[in-house]
């Protein structure tokens, strides 16, 4: 489903500020993985995805997505592929736009879009039954602008908006790190449920060891733009907190930094 | 003082308030070009100030060559486009910011505005010898006409920003990072934008040279402010008058209501005997406030200046 063959990124090249983010780094996703991505700050898993999502472009390797190369495709050109939350829940949605109006957008992801109604009556009877799967009583706000919602709504209705129009592939970049503990646990769960619903192939950021064991088939741990472990299946549902941390050490040489991961 | 008083002749102001509400719908029209940018596409496009000219400087010409005053119009919205485009490439293909990228094409546009005009800085278009859409010398008519032009303008705008390319361009402004997640060229929806923007202003140029029976090189220099003035007058208006029930087409009526507006404040200011070389300076200041209000009044909830008192206090 997704392939990244030996790609790199350097940020500010030739300066005092150069940062090799992404070294060679390759990973082959099956249909249907649900994949936890895991590793310490600047180790280049927020980078890995925007090289996915096309962000900029990288400096080598390839990226072939359900059989196409979009290595050379700008980012809106590989969104009718791809369907991302991003850790700001800001950025997910379009503060002036009614809620509809939002989920009308998204329903066009990569889409052509010409003289018709932004918003269809059929439309809107689907957007009512989607959000009513949130149970966030969100369908009596269909009409009101996103930028009333509160930041654990805007995050719902951003993933909703992702898997809208099915993606081969879902990215979540930290998605629940800005949200209360109570929100986030919610906001999980809708992700779990949207993905197995579909059996869409994701690929999920967390800074939270027991969400990277507890959620999908398969985790991988990053340190300086390399992935380091990558366990799947019966050997990744054995994994403990102190498994990853232990195994951080000695695969990184150093210790795991965040006091987020330590205490989580 | 009292000699002030009496010279004001409330007659007078009478008779020239039906002028003011005609060219304040002339302006209103081009602020619904400068709303498209403004507050849709959250640019402030500078371009405005020459391709009003533009409009105003091919309609004329094209009058004066036999041209069918609406073919004329027609034209000249196609030019004012093409100016829009060229900003709109100059911001997204070269890369400079959007209000020095529209300051480079009026600057331009100066020059090309002379070279329509003949190299003339004015041209006359009498009424008397060709066949108008509206004139200063009919006010009921221009109003009549002006309003047509307005609302046909408005249902239109409507519309189109209710379709899935008008909803996308106003998803770039709004969001350009979600715009991009979702397959919107946001490049695209902003030269786009902007050619709409500048064919409605050059639109409104053209029915302000007709109105006038001229087009003059400078007609054009101050329109964005008015422009502005317009947007936000109508839509401090709106807000108060409609608040929540304010939708998009009471917005874009709003704009219009706010040109007139402004222009009856002129027209009230120069009856007052305010100088007209001051009119300019007049504006500005009123836009300055009213774009400031927002802003003082977000700082009357939360400010460090509150604190002032109390820290003084335990000094």
């Amino acid at each position: 489903m997704l392939d990244l063959n030996g790609i790199s990124k350097t940020f500010n090249p030739g300066t005092i500020n150069e940062k090799r983010a992404l070294h060679q780094l390759s990973l082959h996703l099956d249909p249907g993985d649900f994949v936890t991505v895991i590793g310490g700050n600047g180790a280049g898993k927020s980078t890995m995805l925007n090289a996915i999502a096309g962000v900029w472009p990288v400096d080598e390797g390839r990226i072939v997505l359900d059989g196409h190369d979009v290595t050379a495709l700008p980012e809106h050109r590989r969104a009718w592929l791809i369907g991302r939350v991003f850790q700001d829940p800001m950025m997910g949605t379009a503060p002036n736009m009614q809620l509809e109006e939002n989920l009308a957008l998204a329903k066009r992801r990569g889409q052509k879009r010409g003289l018709g109604w932004g918003v269809t009556k059929e439309e809107r009877e689907e957007y009512r039954e989607r959000l009513k799967t949130l149970g966030l009583g969100l369908e009596e706000r269909m009409t009101a602008k996103v930028g009333l919602l509160s930041g654990g709504q805007r995050q719902a209705v951003t993933l909703l908006m992702a898997s809208l129009r099915q993606p081969k592939l879902l990215l979540l970049d930290e998605h629940t790190a800005a949200l209360d503990p109570a929100t986030a646990a919610k906001v999980l769960e809708l992700s779990e449920q949207i993905v197995s619903e579909s059996h869409l192939t994701t690929l999920m950021i967390t800074h939270n060891m027991a969400d990277a064991i507890r959620h999908g088939n398969r985790l991988i741990m990053m340190d300086k733009g390399r992935i380091i472990l990558d366990v799947r299946g019966e050997e990744k549902k054995r994994l403990t907190k102190e498994d990853l941390i232990r195994k951080f050490a000695e695969l990184s040489g150093t210790a795991l930094d965040t006091d987020e991961v330590l205490l989580s | 003082m009292s000699a002030y008083f009496a010279s004001l002749n409330l007659l007078k102001l009478a008779k020239n308030l039906p002028g003011g509400v005609s060219q304040g719908i002339i302006w209103g029209i081009m602020a619904l070009g400068v709303y498209i940018t403004f507050r849709l596409l959250d640019v402030a496009d500078l371009t405005v100030d020459g391709s009003f000219t533009t409009g105003g400087a091919v309609t004329v010409m094209l009058i004066l060559a036999g041209w069918p005053a609406w073919a004329a119009l027609l034209v000249a919205v196609l030019v004012g486009m093409l100016a829009g485009l060229v900003t709109g490439l100059l911001h997204t293909r070269l890369g400079i910011p959007a209000i020095l990228a529209g300051i480079l094409t009026q600057l331009s546009l100066y020059s090309i505005n002379l070279r329509i005009m003949g190299m003339s800085a004015n041209k006359a278009v009498s009424v008397d010898k060709y066949r108008l859409l509206l004139s200063s010398r009919n006010i009921p008519r221009a109003i009549l006409i002006g309003g047509i032009f307005a609302v046909v303008l408005i249902s239109i705008m409507y519309w189109y920003f209710g379709t899935e390319q008008g909803s996308a361009i106003r998803a770039t402004g709004n969001n350009a990072h979600m715009s991009r997640a979702l397959g919107i060229n946001i490049n695209a929806m902003k030269v786009l934008g902007l050619s709409l923007s500048n064919g409605i202003v050059a639109l409104s140029g053209g029915l302000m040279s007709q109105y006038q029976g001229f087009a003059d090189i400078n007609m054009g220099r101050g329109a964005i402010v008015i422009g502005l003035a317009a947007v936000i007058i109508g839509e401090v208006i709106g807000n108060a008058l409609l608040g929540k029930h304010l939708n998009f087409y009471g917005t874009l009526s709003f704009v219009v209501i706010g040109g007139i507006l402004y222009y009856l404040v002129i027209i009230l200011v120069l009856w007052l005997k305010l100088n007209s070389n001051d009119l300019k300076l007049f504006t500005a200041v009123i836009v300055a406030i009213f774009l400031a209000i927002p802003y003082l009044r977000s700082q009357r909830i939360s400010s460090f200046a509150k604190f002032r008192k109390g820290a003084k206090e335990h000094a």
